[in-house]
């Protein structure tokens, strides 16, 4: 698996937990299933991996001692876990949002407008999509329509702006 | 690998569409042909293997895509798909005789046609 | 009609770069042909049978003159000369290459068009009433409300990748002209009890394997608010549509299997806790209709004397303008109907050769400024009754004169099996040897108002589930077989057809619909239309005649 932010590629802080040493780690990333019963450690970051079923009312109890928020997507084609990204976000989740599966490059300014930090790809999909060809498709629209996501701006707002230059010019 | 596919009925025919034109392509003696009349004929199932391998080596090198097997009849010497689905593919819109392979290829459209 | 500011021209033109891009990627196999799939259709690309096929937005079926001009450089250049106008008001291109696609799209930006999300599973391009902005009995034009949508569908980060396609009308009438109950979701702008405007939501209707007539979702969601309460509606449907079945993805499947008291109170859960963007809604929905308003019509007489008088010394044009025209809302105009349909022609083709003829007719006669129909014909708008007579003579000349909307010989047809690659049966061959069957002029008056639809597979882009009578085409025993359904029905009283019997052979359709049409001459009361007569009668007695021929042909 390789990761991936907004920077390029980079190497994980975290590590899955029944992984050899996993425990004695920093930071350690549980299967849902046994997220209710590991308590949050002093100087230790806690992440959790989910499928893109699990609800933000299930999660919400444990926002407090959640530093990563790990959702499958288990196709590129499978597109839940951008409305799933998007409901923790907006529910006031306010850790890592990692998106954990095949996704391609231009699927990533998607994945960061609806709430993700970064991407978890499978080797065979980072071998065949370098670096550049992922922060390249950051950059193929500059300026998107819909506003309330997670980027800088959007057309509606830019119009909006003028909007209201216009009214006050 | 995954468990094989349902195997084509033979004899039959490697075809399937050139990736960057779009063109309807057969596998033939000497690589990918436009020309159904041409396309190289799996009468056992080691010949057919050989198709298999060929559409998938031509899909991995990013010359054709959608390649399968079709089983076809043997018309003087021409093969013919059995399916009427896979015979307008071989031939070119029913609507539009000068159009297609029908048109470029009439020798074949007339065996298609009997 | 709406014309791109610099946001609108600058994101087209990215979008081409970024195809441009992806097109490369997958000639490189950067991209896998599994990857590239669903990023060439969310552009309108499809691998069919033949070749390639690239399919145009029109956006709500408006175009102007030169946007048509466009099309038949593009056809000419890139294509085999022709075109091919679809249910969904867009336009397809049978044979362009994949390598020329980007080119293709730089044309297309060149006239502020282009093929975003004409297919893929994501929002698609909306349709309207192909006579909003003319038509007498609208509220208000519904076009800056399907403009709003497109822009804020595009590319939209959280819906592209849907559990399946999803299409959106909006109409502005209690007449349905868009066949707005069969969308995944219909809008119909309405009045509230204190006279303001806002929107009835229907969702989950659909045509395919499973045909449902929309359901009312809101009935009255205020102006300002309709961003929010998609984006709500879409987001319940992202996370709770099935994905584990393909012909079950479908929204109408959500709200069928939990009910529409159940689906409304998920979305109204959600639209509780939107963004609230109102003011500035309004504010962009002012700034988009004002480029739709029409300030150059003349002030007319309502009665042409010159239109008058034509129609009573030239019975041909009499015939044609029986058939062709819509009251429009302005005194002295018409909004006129061409067909698409020449007897024994492929239903909704159009040559380059037409398309330039076309458009100059366009600027001469309606402000520059053509439609699209569902029905697959063309409307000119705003035609100046005066000049319907000249107008009528002129597309004569180009074979775009045949009097016959709404007729038995105005079919609509799918590609079917001669281009497509999900086609089961062949359509386009069935619509041309009904058309021919019917030919007789006088016959055609005769029967009158009669909505032939015809698919070549169960998804139904010919509409045939609402056609009056619907003409499905399937595979069976290795041979191309034919459902006939009746007492479908697409406007503001949708209803589904009902099945008539057995498949039959391609050659037995026309005789079948002799068979049908028969027991509708036969039994009509005064004045009443084909499909009246079925909805009286119920489908006995015409199954039964139906039955009976097909089992003589059996035998």
């Amino acid at each position: 698996m390789k990761l991936l932010d907004r920077n390029g590629f980079r190497t994980d802080d975290f590590s899955r937990a029944g992984a050899d040493g996993a425990a004695r780690l920093d930071a350690v990333i549980v299967p849902f299933a046994d997220l209710p019963s590991t308590a949050a450690r002093a100087g230790k970051r806690l992440g959790v991996d989910i499928p893109n079923t699990v609800t933000v009312e299930q999660l919400a109890p444990h926002f407090e001692k959640l530093a990563l928020i790990g959702i499958a997507f288990p196709a590129s084609t499978d597109g839940r876990g951008f409305s799933l990204g998007r409901r923790l976000r907006r529910a006031g989740f306010k850790g890592l949002l990692r998106a954990s599966g095949p996704l391609i490059p231009d699927q990533f300014p998607y994945a960061l407008a609806c709430g993700f930090d970064e991407i978890e790809l499978p080797d065979a999909s980072a071998a065949r999509q370098p670096e550049s060809q992922w922060l390249q498709a950051l950059g193929a629209i500059t300026l998107p329509y819909q506003r309330g996501y997670a980027r800088p701006s959007s057309i509606f707002e830019q119009r909006r702006q003028a909007r209201k230059e216009a009214a006050h010019g | 690998m995954a468990t094989p596919l349902k195997r084509t009925p033979l004899p039959a025919i490697l075809i399937a569409n050139d990736l960057r034109i779009g063109d309807v392509v057969f596998w033939s003696q000497s690589g990918w042909t436009r020309d159904p009349a041409a396309a190289l004929v799996a009468h056992d199932q080691p010949a057919a293997d050989a198709l298999d391998a060929a559409a998938t080596a031509g899909m991995a090198r990013q010359e054709v895509v959608d390649a399968y097997l079709i089983d076809v009849d043997v018309r003087e010497g021409v093969p013919v798909p059995r399916h009427f689905r896979e015979r307008f593919k071989t031939l070119g819109p029913s609507v539009h005789p000068e159009l297609g392979k029908q048109a470029q290829f009439a020798a074949y459209a007339r065996a298609a046609a009997e | 009609m709406y014309r791109y500011d610099e946001f609108d021209e600058r994101f087209v033109r990215e979008r081409v770069a970024q195809f441009r891009d992806q097109v490369n990627r997958r000639l490189s196999g950067a991209l896998t042909e599994e990857e590239f799939r669903p990023l060439r259709l969310q552009n309108g690309l499809y691998l069919q049978l033949h070749a390639y096929m690239l399919r145009i937005a029109i956006p709500y079926g408006v175009l102007s003159s030169q946007q048509l001009c466009q099309l038949a450089v593009i056809a000419d250049k890139y294509d085999r000369g022709y075109g091919h106008f679809t249910t969904r008001t867009n336009l397809q291109f049978n044979w362009p290459k994949l390598k020329d696609a980007p080119d293709i799209l730089d044309l297309l930006a060149d006239v502020q068009m282009h093929c975003i999300q004409t297919s893929g599973n994501d929002i698609r391009n909306v349709t309207a009433d192909q006579f909003a902005g003319v038509a007498g009995d609208e509220i208000e034009d519904p076009r800056p409300v399907a403009e709003l949508i497109r822009q804020w569908s595009s590319l939209h980060p959280e819906f592209s990748f849907l559990p399946r396609k999803f299409k959106i009308a909006v109409i502005a009438s209690q007449a349905d002209r868009a066949v707005m109950k069969s969308h995944d979701v219909g809008i119909r702008i309405v009045r509230n009890k204190a006279g303001e405007s806002g929107y009835e939501i229907f969702a989950g209707g659909g045509l395919g394997r499973t045909p449902m007539v929309g359901k009312r979702v809101r009935e009255f969601l205020p102006k300002g608010q309709l961003l929010a309460y998609l984006e709500a509606l879409l987001r319940v449907y992202n996370l709770e549509g099935r994905r584990d079945n393909k012909f079950k993805a479908r929204i109408k499947i959500l709200v069928h299997e939990i009910g529409i008291d159940a689906f409304r109170d998920r979305v109204e859960a959600e639209f509780a806790r939107a963004d609230a963007f109102s003011d500035d809604e309004n504010a962009e929905l002012a700034r988009i209709s004002a480029q739709f308003e029409v300030r150059n019509y003349e002030k007319l007489s309502a009665r042409s004397e010159t239109f008058e008088a034509a129609r009573k010394s030239d019975p041909a044009f009499a015939e044609w303008v029986a058939h062709s025209l819509f009251a429009h809302k302005v005194d002295g105009y018409a909004a006129v109907t061409i067909s698409l349909k020449p007897v024994g022609g492929v239903p909704g083709d159009m040559t380059s050769d037409q398309m330039r003829f076309f458009a100059d007719l366009t600027d001469r006669f309606s402000l520059g400024e053509l439609r699209v129909t569902h029905a697959q014909n063309l409307v000119l708008p705003n035609v100046k009754q005066d000049d319907l007579h000249a107008l009528w003579r002129e597309l004569g000349k180009a074979g775009l004169a045949t009097p016959n909307v709404g007729l038995v010989t105005d079919i609509i047809s799918c590609p079917g099996l001669d281009y497509c690659a999900l086609a089961t049966a062949r359509s386009i061959p069935i619509a041309q040897a009904i058309s021919n069957r019917f030919a007789d002029k006088a016959r055609q008056d005769e029967i009158g108002p009669l909505q032939i639809k015809i698919s070549g597979c169960i998804n139904a882009c010919g509409h045939h589930h609402v056609g009056h009578i619907g003409i499905l085409g399937l595979e069976k025993r290795g041979q191309e077989s034919y459902q006939i359904t009746l007492g479908g029905d697409p406007t503001e009283n949708m209803a589904i057809g009902e099945l008539l019997g057995p498949g039959l052979a391609a050659g037995d359709v026309p005789a079948a619909i002799e068979r049908i049409v028969g027991v509708y001459l036969d039994k009509r009361a005064d004045g009443e239309t084909f499909i009246e007569t079925v909805k009286r009668l119920g489908v006995s007695e015409f199954k039964a005649a139906f039955l009976a021929g097909a089992q003589n042909e059996a035998a």
